[in-house]
């Protein structure tokens, strides 16, 4: 019995190490990466002969991955399960038509009109995760082609409220969050205009879910879920219930960029969110190191591969290189970064 | 084949054993399960090679490095799970991987052909154009025949190949059997039903721990005879001393009429504090079903569930466990445990509210109970950080343990707890399994590993196509008493 206890000493000694190890680890591992990345960024401002360290192209870098990196959130989510959704890019399309066409219809203005708006776009963007969540939980069918019947409905409903016209918003409440800045006062003594607003709620919505997902009990369900559904489902955890709540996330982050983009253009158009934002979505969440097999990966993981998409597209613009060869070298260093990180694991298992 | 020896780590499968199959003979082999007879099948099917031993053809010695090579050699595998490409139709299943060709298209016309001479020869008749995933079992087996004789194959293993069929189904496996026979070709006939042995194979070998025990003519061996040689090993005494049930101990769990979707059978047992009842059975009889089914893995169709003379209703294994019902699965690595995930994520998975404070986890008080399951379970891992990935199997089942030892479950349901791992942590989860009697709980176990349920359980209930055939007290079940309830050589 007594030698019982001193193993058990033993063991929760080392094993408080190594997770205040690997927390260290985590702390060093990010510390790196900002070190890599600011002689990257220097070495960069050299070669645009230094139009990429100006106080509005940082800014504007910033507000360039924030629709993105909010988009690859809620990717990341879905994704550690082992599922995908392809419905975000026609979210932003949805909701945006949705909250501006409520905006102009509600006798309300200011904030109160903003919450309002808000949580019209959330409500569309939980009925669609809901729905894309529904056969997938209940049927057991792929997540692709519910996700993707999803791509098409909201895209076409989104064009069909409007009229394939952008619905300009009348109210100016949403300038703020459009164009705005916030801390400008302290931060203009040292020449930045200050943080755009909209880059605010991504670091807001990035915390807050990278929290969830890394200590909360929810998270941890994910990661089982991904990594082992049967498992998951005999340990007693409701698995239909945590996927479902997934894909809503999902939803619900496209609707926030949905919001965002209104903002900024004033109005809620059904082309923004048509292009290519699912598949940079996708490309951040797994450049940032988050497997499609599930069970693995990181919000930071994702800011971080959002980031990197972001300064290159910035950076291949400010050295004026063609916008086709743009394309070429994005999908080259998605292709390196999904390999360099396939082989460090590889070597850290071995 | 010569002194053929084959080992996984911790088993030794095969330890010298000898087999020969003459032409037109079939040669049956039969075993309990994990004799080592699929083992020895697979090294003959160029599956596994085996670590020492010699395999001869025609007087040639042999390497069967690969299925290509044993199909080459004219061996032929009929698996129980059928290996036929669900949406082509029976021609094209037949002449698969050796289609007739035209250049680089397919003969079509001669593929036809060629699987109608095969089935001709056998004379059979299968619809054409119908996806073999509409056949029927049996017509799917006629499929595997031929696809094995299209490729010329002079010998041909069949694994339990009357399992799911029906009486006139398998006479006219038999009658298709003899023809071939009659044309020289030669089979290893892999069963559990020894009633069918004397109608069928011409030589019987009996395997038990990976030995060759007997070899001999089929209407020399009784199937009591087979029976025994197949059990005789003395009960080791691996098993620990169990706590003496008293007859007023209540009785834990209380299933009554409970009926499985698999199976048309009514279930109906119960399980004291302190006992352990042993559900024995060949596989497939249906014994995993009933304790799915008790856990909520799988919905059943029929019937009451009582915990101490509570009526539970068990929807899922969440209102299982929310019940005190404790399932430890067969399949470690697809129904266990996380394996990207380290021991402490693993053994707190089932019972995270615990652990967690308006939804945030303390991995303190995670490592703390972890920690002390490790010393109590001897779970040999550096911190309860490891991934259970890089643990041995016998360790992974620890902290399969450990993850419904951390909370008081009062029954736990074990199915096939020791599968696959060495004989140390075998005796180390019985010991703990008695450790957990004395706290009161009531244990259901499944084993395929006959020793292990005659040494274990206090009650032997023998389970066959389904149904409870018989229940033996502890001191009634013998080896070959039980081994003939599972084979249906008494009912």
């Amino acid at each position: 019995m007594e030698h019982a206890n001193d193993v058990k000493a033993h063991v929760e000694q080392r094993s408080e190490e190594v997770r205040a190890k690997a927390s260290r680890g985590a702390v060093l591992r990010t510390a790196i990466i900002v070190v890599a990345l600011a002689v990257v960024i220097a070495v960069i401002n050299v070669l645009t002969s230094g139009h990429f360290l100006t106080p509005g192209n940082i800014t504007n870098v910033l507000r360039q991955i924030t629709y993105n990196a909010i988009l690859g959130v809620g990717q990341t989510f879905v994704i550690i399960t082992a599922g995908i959704d392809l419905s975000v890019g026609s979210m932003i399309q949805l909701s945006g038509v949705v909250m501006a066409t409520f905006a102009n219809a509600v006798p309300l203005d200011g904030f109160p009109l903003i919450v309002a708006t808000l949580c019209v776009g959330l409500g569309v963007g939980a009925v669609a995760g809901f729905v894309n969540a529904l056969p997938v939980v209940r049927l057991g069918l792929p997540p692709f082609i519910t996700t993707l019947a999803m791509m098409l409905i909201a895209r076409g409903l989104a064009f069909k409220l409007s009229h394939g016209q952008p619905v300009p918003v009348h109210s100016n409440a949403f300038e703020g969050m459009g164009t705005g800045y916030i801390f400008s006062g302290i931060l203009s003594k040292i020449g930045l205009p200050g943080i755009p607003i909209a880059v605010m709620w991504m670091v807001v919505i990035a915390v807050g879910f990278g929290i969830v997902l890394a200590r909360t009990r929810f998270g941890r369900y994910v990661y089982a879920i991904g990594g082992n559904e049967e498992a998951a489902r005999l340990a007693g955890i409701n698995v239909a219930r945590v996927k479902t709540l997934v894909y809503v996330i999902c939803s619900c982050c496209a609707a926030v960029a949905g919001l965002l983009l209104m903002a900024r253009f004033s109005s809620g158009s059904p082309q923004t969110g048509s292009g290519d934002e699912l598949l940079q979505s996708i490309a951040a969440v797994v450049v940032g190191g988050t497997s499609l097999m599930g069970g693995r990966g990181t919000i930071v993981g994702t800011f971080l591969g959002a980031l990197l998409i972001g300064v290159l597209n910035n950076v291949m613009n400010l050295i004026n290189i063609e916008s086709y060869t743009q394309e070429i070298v994005l999908g080259a260093v998605i292709l390196l970064a999904v390999v360099l990180d396939e082989l460090r694991k590889r070597y850290l298992t071995r | 084949m010569r002194d053929i020896a084959k080992s996984f780590p911790g088993v030794r499968a095969l330890d010298g054993v000898s087999f020969t199959v003459e032409p037109g003979e079939v040669h049956a082999l039969v075993g309990e399960n994990g004799a080592g007879k699929s083992t020895l099948m697979k090294i003959l099917s160029g599956a596994y090679r085996a670590d020492r031993g010699t395999i001869v053809i025609d007087g040639n010695r042999v390497t069967i490095e690969s299925p290509k090579r044993a199909e080459e050699l004219g061996i032929g595998m009929i698996y129980q799970e059928f290996n036929l490409v669900p949406e082509l139709d029976a021609t094209r299943n037949i002449v698969l991987g050796v289609e007739p060709a035209r250049g680089v298209f397919l003969d079509e016309r001669a593929a036809t052909a060629r699987a109608a001479t095969v089935m001709q020869e056998l004379g059979i008749v299968l619809p054409p154009g119908l996806p073999a995933r509409l056949l029927s079992v049996a017509q799917q087996q006629m499929v595997e025949i031929c696809k094995a004789l299209v490729k010329k194959a002079r010998l041909v293993v069949m694994d339990e190949p009357t399992a799911s069929l029906t009486e006139r189904e398998i006479d006219a496996l038999f009658a298709l059997i003899r023809r071939l026979k009659s044309q020289g070709v030669a089979f290893v006939y892999i069963s559990h039903r020894l009633e069918e042995l004397p109608a069928i194979a011409d030589r019987i070998t009996v395997l038990r721990d990976g030995r060759a025990i007997v070899t001999e003519a089929a209407k020399e061996l009784s199937q009591d005879e087979i029976i025994r040689f197949m059990v005789g090993r003395p009960l080791h005494a691996q098993f620990p001393e169990l706590p003496r049930v008293s007859d007023s101990a209540p009785v834990v769990l209380d299933v009554e009429g409970l009926r499985t979707a698999a199976h048309n059978a009514i279930i109906s047992f119960s399980v004291r504090a302190g006992e352990i009842v042993g559900l024995a059975g060949l596989v497939g009889a249906g014994r995993t079903e009933i304790v799915r089914a008790i856990a909520g893995a799988d919905v059943p169709l029929a019937g009451t569930v009582r915990i101490r003379g509570e009526r539970v209703v068990v929807r899922n294994p969440h209102s299982a466990i929310g019940a005190g019902i404790a399932f430890i699965t067969e399949d470690r690595k697809g129904q266990g445990l996380v394996l990207d995930m380290n021991v402490r994520q693993n053994t707190t998975l089932a019972h995270l509210d615990r652990f967690a404070h308006y939804g945030f986890i303390d991995a303190g008080a995670e490592t703390r109970v972890t920690s002390h399951e490790i010393a109590e379970l001897h779970i040999r891992t550096p911190s309860g950080e490891q991934p259970v990935r890089n643990l041995s199997g016998g360790n992974q089942q620890k902290v399969v343990l450990a993850k419904w030892l951390i909370a008081s479950a009062q029954v736990f349901l074990f199915d096939e707890p020791t599968r696959g791992i060495d004989v140390g942590a075998k005796a180390e989860i019985y010991g703990l399994m008695v450790e957990l009697l004395k706290r009161g709980a009531a244990i259901v176990m499944v084993s395929s590993e006959l020793p292990e349920v005659l040494g274990m359980a206090d009650r032997v209930l023998v389970v066959r196509d389904g149904a409870i055939r018989r229940e033996f007290a502890r001191a009634d079940a013998t080896p070959d008493g039980v081994m003939a309830v599972a084979t249906g050589v008494e009912s």
